[in-house]
C-alpha cells in the first residue's frame, strides 16, 4: 500500500540544484520507495538528475509518493520540506 | 616521432609530458564489445563513476576552502548527479542489453538527458547542459584512462596541449607546473601568444589538430623558437634539445647576437615604461657577464603595435609603416626606448643595432635620435656608455646592394637572412603556396651577401649574420667561405654549428663559396650544399 500527498512548489526559483539536493538527502534516510511526480513526469527521489528534469519551476504541482516500511514518515518529510520553501526567498 | 609546423608564439624550448586538454566532446574510440565483456564494463563504469565522484568530492573542498561553501554547492550538486542511482541504472542496462562498451552506453545516455535539458523552455535548465557536459567529460575521462587531467590540479610540469585556451584559463595556472604550450588556433599576436611571452613559455600556436596529434603523457618537444612541436621524439631528438634548455652561455656562445626588443612590447597591453625595459636590457646584459648583447630596437608593424597606438590597417605591412620606419615615425616612444637601452649600456657590452634599414637617410635620422637621447641622459645625469658600437641590420635589398655607402655611418652590419631572402625573392615564406621559393641560398640572395662582404672588408666594418640561415650546418661552409666569421643563433644550434666548424677549414671554406657564386640556379647550389654535407657530417642531413 502506498502512501501519497499533494503539494506545491513554493520558492521562487524552483527546483535548483540546492533544494534538490535537500531533496535527495532527506529522501535517502528512508527506506521506502520515493517519488516525486508532476502530471507529465515522474522522478526517484534519490536522483538529482531525474529531478532536475520534472522543471519544477515556482508554482508547479508535484505529488509525493512513497512504498514501504516508513512510506508515511517518509511523505510527510518531504512534503514538509518542499512547502517551507527550502529556507528561499518564496 | 612526429613533427608539425606552427606559428611561434613564445620563444624558448619545452619538453615534458604532454597534457592534452579537450574542449570538444570526447572522441568515443569503440562502441560495442562482445558479449563475454560485458561485465568486465560494468565494472569499468562503477569504477570510473566512483573514481569520478571522489574526484569532484575533493573540488568541492578545495573550492569550500577557497572560496567558501557557496560556491562549491555546484560540485555537491555534480557529486549528486554521477552518484544517482537512476543514471547507472540506465548505463548498466544500455550496456547488457547492447553489448556496448562503458564508455559508448554512458556518452550515449548523457546526450539523451542533455537533449531532455536543451528542449525546454527555462533558461536555467538549459543553462545545465553545460554541467552534463563538465560530469560526462570527468567520468569519461575516467574510463578512458585520462586521470587527473584536469588544468588547475596539476601535480607535475607538462607541456599543455590544447585547442584553445582562454586566457583566464591561462592565468589560473600554476606557472611552474607549466613548461610549454602547444595550440590548434590563435597566431603570434593572439591573446594566448602575448600570456604565453608574459609567463616566459615556450608556445607554438596554429597547429591546426596538434590535440589529435598527440597522446596524453607521451613526451613531447615545444620549439617556441622555429615554431615546431615534436612528438614522441628520438633519444638523440631529445638530446639535442636538451642542451637547449641550458642557458646559451653554457652552450658556448660568445654573446648575445640578437636581443629581440619587441617581445618587451607584445608582452605587455600598454606600452612598457623606460623603467620595465630598462630592468629587463640589464637583466640581459647581467646574464652575459660581460659578454656583447647586441640589443636590436623594436622591430614591430604597426598592426601589432596598434593596440596601445591607434590601429592602422595597411594593406600590405610587411612593405609599410613597420620596425625603424614606425620608430622614426613615433620618435617618442622610441626616444624612451632608447633611453632604456643607453642606460643599460653601463651596465657592460651593449651594442644597438637598427633592424629594417633602407636608405643611408633612415640611418642618419636614427642615429640622430639616439645622439639626442644621449644628450638628454647626459642632462639627467644618468649614466651610459657614449661609444656604444651602433650598427646596422642589412635585410632589404637596397641596403645590401648599397652596403658601401653606409662605411660612415655604421659600426657594424648585421645580415638578417630571413628578412633578406623574403624581400629579394618576393616571397613570403609562411604562405604555404608560394613557400617553395623560399630559399636563402638562391644565388640573387647569395650576391647580395658577397656585396656587403664586399663593403665590409673595404670599409673595415665587420658583418655578423642572424637569421636561421646562421643556424643550419648545411650553410656553414658557405658563410665562413664568404668570409664571415660572427655567426648569431639559436642556443639549440649551437653544438652543431660549432662541430661544422670544427670540421672544416678556411681554405676549404672559400672553396665552396667561390664553387657556389658561380652557380646561377637554386638547384645546383641545394644540390651542392647536400653533397658536401653528406661527406663532412652526415649526422646532420
Amino acid at each position: 500500500m502506498a502512501y501519497e500527498r499533494q503539494t506545491q512548489v513554493r520558492n521562487k526559483e524552483g527546483l535548483h540544484f540546492r533544494p534538490i539536493m535537500r531533496v535527495v538527502d532527506a529522501a535517502t534516510k528512508f527506506a521506502s520507495a520515493i517519488s516525486v511526480l508532476t502530471d507529465d513526469r515522474q522522478a526517484e527521489a534519490r536522483s538529482p538528475m531525474e529531478l532536475l528534469m520534472l522543471v519544477a519551476t515556482h508554482g508547479t504541482k508535484l505529488t509525493v509518493r512513497a512504498d514501504g516500511t516508513d512510506e508515511r514518515e517518509a511523505v510527510d518529510a518531504l512534503v514538509e520540506l518542499i512547502e517551507s520553501g527550502f529556507g528561499e526567498t518564496l | 616521432m612526429n613533427a608539425k609546423k606552427g606559428i611561434s608564439a613564445s620563444p624558448g624550448v619545452a619538453i615534458g609530458p604532454a597534457f592534452v586538454l579537450d574542449t570538444e566532446q570526447y572522441r568515443i574510440p569503440r562502441r560495442s564489445i562482445d558479449p563475454a565483456g560485458v561485465p568486465q564494463q560494468i565494472r569499468l563504469l562503477d569504477a570510473a563513476l566512483a573514481a569520478a565522484r571522489e574526484e569532484v568530492g575533493d573540488i568541492r573542498l578545495a573550492t569550500a576552502r577557497k572560496h567558501g561553501a557557496k560556491m562549491a554547492e555546484i560540485f555537491a550538486f555534480h557529486e549528486g548527479f554521477i552518484a544517482d542511482p537512476g543514471l547507472r541504472k540506465a548505463v548498466a542496462s544500455s550496456i547488457e542489453a547492447n553489448s556496448y562498451t562503458a564508455e559508448f552506453a554512458f556518452a550515449q545516455e548523457m546526450n539523451k538527458r542533455q537533449r531532455v535539458f536543451l528542449d525546454t523552455t527555462d533558461a536555467y535548465l538549459k543553462e545545465r547542459v553545460r554541467d552534463l557536459r563538465d560530469i560526462e567529460e570527468r567520468v569519461l575521462r575516467q574510463m578512458l584512462g585520462r586521470a587527473r587531467e584536469d588544468i588547475t590540479r596539476l601535480t607535475q610540469p607538462v607541456v599543455i596541449v590544447a585547442h584553445d585556451i582562454l586566457p583566464s584559463k591561462a592565468l589560473e595556472l600554476e606557472p611552474e607546473h607549466i613548461l610549454g604550450f602547444a595550440i590548434d588556433v590563435g597566431g603570434s599576436t593572439s591573446h594566448m601568444a602575448i600570456i604565453a611571452r608574459m609567463l616566459e613559455k615556450p608556445t607554438v600556436v596554429a597547429l591546426n589538430d596538434v590535440t589529435t596529434m598527440v597522446v596524453g603523457g607521451e613526451t613531447l618537444i615545444v620549439d617556441g623558437s622555429s615554431g615546431i612541436v615534436i612528438s614522441e621524439p628520438d633519444e638523440d631528438t631529445v638530446n639535442r634539445y636538451r642542451s637547449t634548455q641550458q642557458r646559451a652561455m653554457e652552450l658556448g656562445a660568445e654573446g648575445i647576437g640578437l636581443f629581440r626588443s619587441e617581445f618587451l612590447f607584445l608582452a605587455n597591453e600598454r606600452l612598457p615604461t623606460e623603467e620595465q625595459q630598462y630592468e629587463s636590457f640589464r637583466a640581459a646584459v647581467r646574464h652575459a657577464r660581460g659578454k656583447p648583447v647586441t640589443i636590436r630596437t623594436i622591430d614591430l608593424g604597426a598592426d601589432k603595435m596598434s593596440d596601445y597606438l591607434g590601429a592602422v590597417q595597411e594593406h600590405n605591412p610587411v612593405l609599410g609603416l613597420r620596425s625603424m620606419r614606425y620608430c622614426l615615425h613615433h620618435l617618442d616612444m622610441f626616444k624612451t626606448h632608447l633611453r632604456a637601452i643607453l642606460r643599460a649600456s653601463a651596465h657592460g657590452d651593449v651594442r644597438i643595432m637598427f633592424p629594417m634599414i633602407t636608405t643611408v637617410m633612415e640611418m642618419r635620422q636614427a642615429r640622430s635620435t639616439l645622439q639626442d637621447v644621449m644628450e638628454d641622459l647626459e642632462e639627467d645625469g644618468l649614466s651610459f656608455r657614449r661609444d656604444v658600437p651602433v650598427g646596422m641590420m642589412v635585410e632589404t635589398p637596397a641596403a645590401a646592394m648599397l652596403a658601401s655607402s653606409f662605411v660612415g655611418d655604421t659600426a657594424f652590419y648585421s645580415i638578417g637572412t630571413n628578412d633578406l631572402t623574403q624581400y629579394t625573392l618576393a616571397v613570403d615564406r609562411a604562405n604555404e603556396r608560394v613557400a617553395y621559393l623560399y630559399a636563402p641560398h638562391n644565388p640573387a640572395v647569395l650576391r647580395l651577401l658577397r656585396e656587403v662582404m664586399r663593403a665590409g672588408r673595404r670599409g673595415s666594418v665587420p658583418v655578423t649574420i642572424c637569421g636561421e640561415m646562421a643556424g643550419q650546418p648545411l650553410y656553414t661552409e658557405l658563410l665562413l667561405g664568404l668570409g664571415i666569421r660572427t655567426l648569431s643563433m639559436a642556443p639549440q644550434d649551437i653544438p652543431q654549428i660549432k662541430r661544422a666548424v670544427r670540421s672544416t677549414s678556411i681554405s676549404r671554406c672559400e672553396r665552396v663559396a667561390r664553387t657556389i657564386l658561380r652557380f646561377e640556379e637554386e638547384r645546383q647550389v641545394m644540390n651542392f650544399l647536400h653533397d658536401r654535407l653528406r661527406s663532412t657530417d652526415p649526422e646532420a642531413l
